[in-house]
């Protein structure tokens, strides 16, 4: 089963340069584990050590964000894109109360 | 040195004032490799705040395919600043994600002073770099026109060796 996935330039070193590779898996977490397994390092920038999806990141899988698919339990089909881009954020605050800010929007987009 | 024309510096000054006091961003597109900013893109602050912005993630998808299918590029990422000083904080820092891009901050905390300041940020590191104020002297929307045979004035704005 093939899913194309569309890397951002930051992260085309973990890819040899490569814009877009393929993988598999029936969930975003299999895919991103599939992918590790050849591209190694890539999914530690995506998904934290608690194993949730970086902040940093924005993943859709087609046209959608994978926040309002379940995140990394999003199902996957064969022939799916999935696009990582770089969460463009930032601002005058300190970071603690950004993501806190950010934790909130997160778990009001989800209910 | 990012170089950028002045009637993009206007549009993207016009942009932060309108939503002062929320922070306000978006970016200047261009041609892959050129390193120069063409096409302003005005994006929605999803977090409509005074202290925080984000690109609004539907927004940046559709803007983002758009630059491919146009073989463009972020070239210039840019946010303001309400209260305090045109320089990244450790919230932009931490999530500057296109180390091709210039970071370019607008404070807007003076109504009547203009404070433009640019910066490439790249595995955490901040570099300030000068901001060289293009301006076109024919058609404002034909940016690159001045390239190839105009003699444009410039206005730089050095770096405050910070």
């Amino acid at each position: 089963m093939a899913i194309e996935v569309r890397i951002p330039t930051i992260l085309r070193s973990y890819t040899g340069g490569a814009k877009v590779v393929e993988g598999s898996g029936d969930s975003l977490n299999e895919l991103l584990s599939d992918l590790d397994s050849r591209y190694s390092g890539l999914r530690a920038r995506l998904v934290t050590d608690q194993g949730a999806l970086h902040r940093f990141v924005n993943v859709y899988v087609n046209d959608e964000d994978v926040r309002f698919l379940g995140s990394l339990d999003a199902k996957l089909n064969d022939g799916d894109t999935v696009t990582i881009l770089p969460a463009v954020a930032g601002g005058a605050f300190g970071f603690a109360a950004a993501a806190a800010i950010l934790g909130h929007r997160a778990a009001t987009r989800a209910r | 040195m990012l170089s950028i024309d002045r009637s993009i510096i206007d549009a993207i000054v016009a942009h932060a004032r309108r939503d002062h006091p929320d922070e306000a961003c978006g970016v200047v597109a261009g041609p892959v490799g050129s390193d120069t900013p063409t096409r302003h893109i005005p994006m929605t602050n999803a977090a409509r705040s005074m202290t925080f912005y984000e690109f609004d993630s539907m927004e940046q998808l559709r803007v983002w395919r758009e630059m491919e299918e146009r073989d463009e590029e972020p070239v210039v990422i840019y946010h303001s600043h309400t209260a305090t000083e045109a320089y990244p904080s450790r919230t932009d820092i931490s999530f500057a994600g296109e180390p091709g891009a210039h970071y370019l901050l607008i404070s807007t905390r003076d109504p009547e002073v203009e404070e433009i300041r640019s910066f490439r940020i790249v595995d955490g590191v901040v570099t300030e770099e000068p901001v060289r104020v293009v301006d076109a002297t024919v058609d404002p929307n034909a940016v690159q026109s001045y390239m190839f045979g105009q003699s444009p004035t410039t206005v730089d704005y050095e770096c405050s060796g910070r």
